[in-house]
């Protein structure tokens, strides 16, 4: 990686022309659209994208409409990774045979939660082992919300959604959200990080780290969804800052498997006075509404109780580093 | 099949959409629609940032901020991050 750090004004970006293009048909509000316009300003030159089915890749390319100011493709639900590996096998080919004039072309494979942690998990995991330079995009809304919101593992204890409806026997979902990020750092990866778009700057800096590793990154970026969280779409950004400040999403990042902590949650690791409970973070979300009754004040003490656990053990793994 | 039915050699080896979605206008979509009190705005460009259709656009060559109607889905992000409260959802007359 360049020791250089990227450095960027509001106006830098602001004047940059999107690659992601306007006329997407994202829902209005929807978090992970605009966490990726930012993060396609963040590129360095000729980039491809290779998206997962999901929400994005369908917003992107309904026919014959295409949002895309790059090469994009697609193919399956199951393999933006392993796509990412074929088009950088294709470009290592044609350079040799002289066919490639550029001096590096960036990839970037973009899947959302359900392509990430449930279906393209053994693509990931493969492209990831045989080293291929891209850079894996991850965001997360927490559902299969263009399907009609079903559950996946990235949804989060509690939450109701159409597959873990909340009634009288259960309070949404039972199970924990997997960590994928300690996943992905156990193959021993040279970049992971997360973040989320309220933050664009410490975004679209993990971002430009991310393209500029030579071999794979992983970057995992916390997305509201309005439609499937059953919020107001105008505080999809609040929900944002909410999820770091809660310290339900902290952010950092791992450099050679060195945790570091990133401004806005080493700031509320420094002034634990400053963390929010995690109340303020689920209320106004319509699929957490049912914890908020008497009958399930245990359901949202475990969850305050889990992401302290959670936060603790950050901590702990940030000292070590 | 037919003869004049292409073969597998002769179609394209993947679907391309040939068309740009800036000639799609998800502007009508809206309800509310964001007016700007421009003796509040700072030009900190944060509804540049947020805004996730790229309805918002900067001109550095005016030095201000401009609104693209024709993209605006009216979700109100920007309106609720404004940290000078410069921009309002109103509905259109």
């Amino acid at each position: 990686m360049t020791t250089q750090e990227w450095k960027f004004t509001a106006k830098d970006i602001a004047s940059k022309p999107d690659l992601f293009l306007s006329g997407h048909r994202a829902c209005a509000g929807c978090g992970p659209a605009a966490a990726l316009r930012l993060i396609m300003k963040a590129t360095r030159g000729p980039t491809i994208v290779t998206q997962a089915t999901g929400c994005m890749e369908i917003v992107g390319s309904i026919y014959p409409y295409s949002s895309w100011a790059v090469p994009w493709l697609h193919t399956a639900f199951e393999n933006a990774a392993a796509n990412a590996s074929g088009i950088d096998a294709a470009l290592k080919a044609m350079r040799k045979k002289g066919k490639v004039k550029q001096e590096h072309i960036d990839i970037i494979a973009i899947a959302g939660d359900g392509g990430t942690y449930d279906i393209g998990l053994q693509a990931l995991s493969g492209a990831v082992e045989r080293g291929h330079d891209f850079l894996f995009v991850l965001y997360d809304n927490e559902g299969y919300m263009n399907t009609g919101i079903q559950r996946s593992s990235s949804t989060p204890i509690g939450a109701a959604t159409t597959t873990t409806p909340a009634g009288s026997v259960n309070p949404g979902k039972l199970e924990k959200k997997k960590p994928i990020t300690e996943i992905m750092l156990a193959h021993e990866m040279e970049y992971v990080a997360t973040a989320t778009p309220y933050y664009w700057k410490d975004m679209m800096t993990k971002a430009r780290k991310g393209l500029e590793v030579e071999g794979p990154a992983f970057l995992h970026v916390f997305a509201p969804c309005p439609r499937g969280w059953r919020s107001e779409p105008a505080k999809t950004m609040e929900y944002s800052k909410l999820s770091v400040e809660s310290c339900v999403f902290p952010i950092w990042e791992a450099v050679n498997g060195k945790r570091q902590l990133s401004t806005p949650s080493k700031l509320i690791a420094l002034a634990p006075q400053k963390k929010k409970p995690v109340k303020a973070y689920l209320e106004g979300q319509g699929r957490f509404r049912h914890l908020f009754t008497p009958q399930n004040q245990h359901v949202l003490d475990g969850i305050q109780l889990a992401t302290d656990e959670r936060w603790q053990r950050l901590l702990q793994k940030c000292e070590s580093a | 099949m037919s003869s004049k039915e292409k073969t597998w050699k002769e179609i394209s080896i993947a679907g391309v959409p040939p068309k740009s979605s800036i000639g799609f206008m998800t502007g009508d979509w809206k309800t509310y629609m964001p007016v700007r009190d421009l003796e509040k705005c700072t030009t900190c460009l944060t509804c540049v940032m947020f805004c996730p259709e790229g309805a918002i656009k900067w001109r550095p060559e005016m030095g201000k901020i401009e609104f693209d109607f024709s993209f605006c889905k009216g979700c109100g992000i920007c309106a609720n991050e404004c940290p000078t409260k410069a921009i309002t959802m109103k509905m259109p007359e």
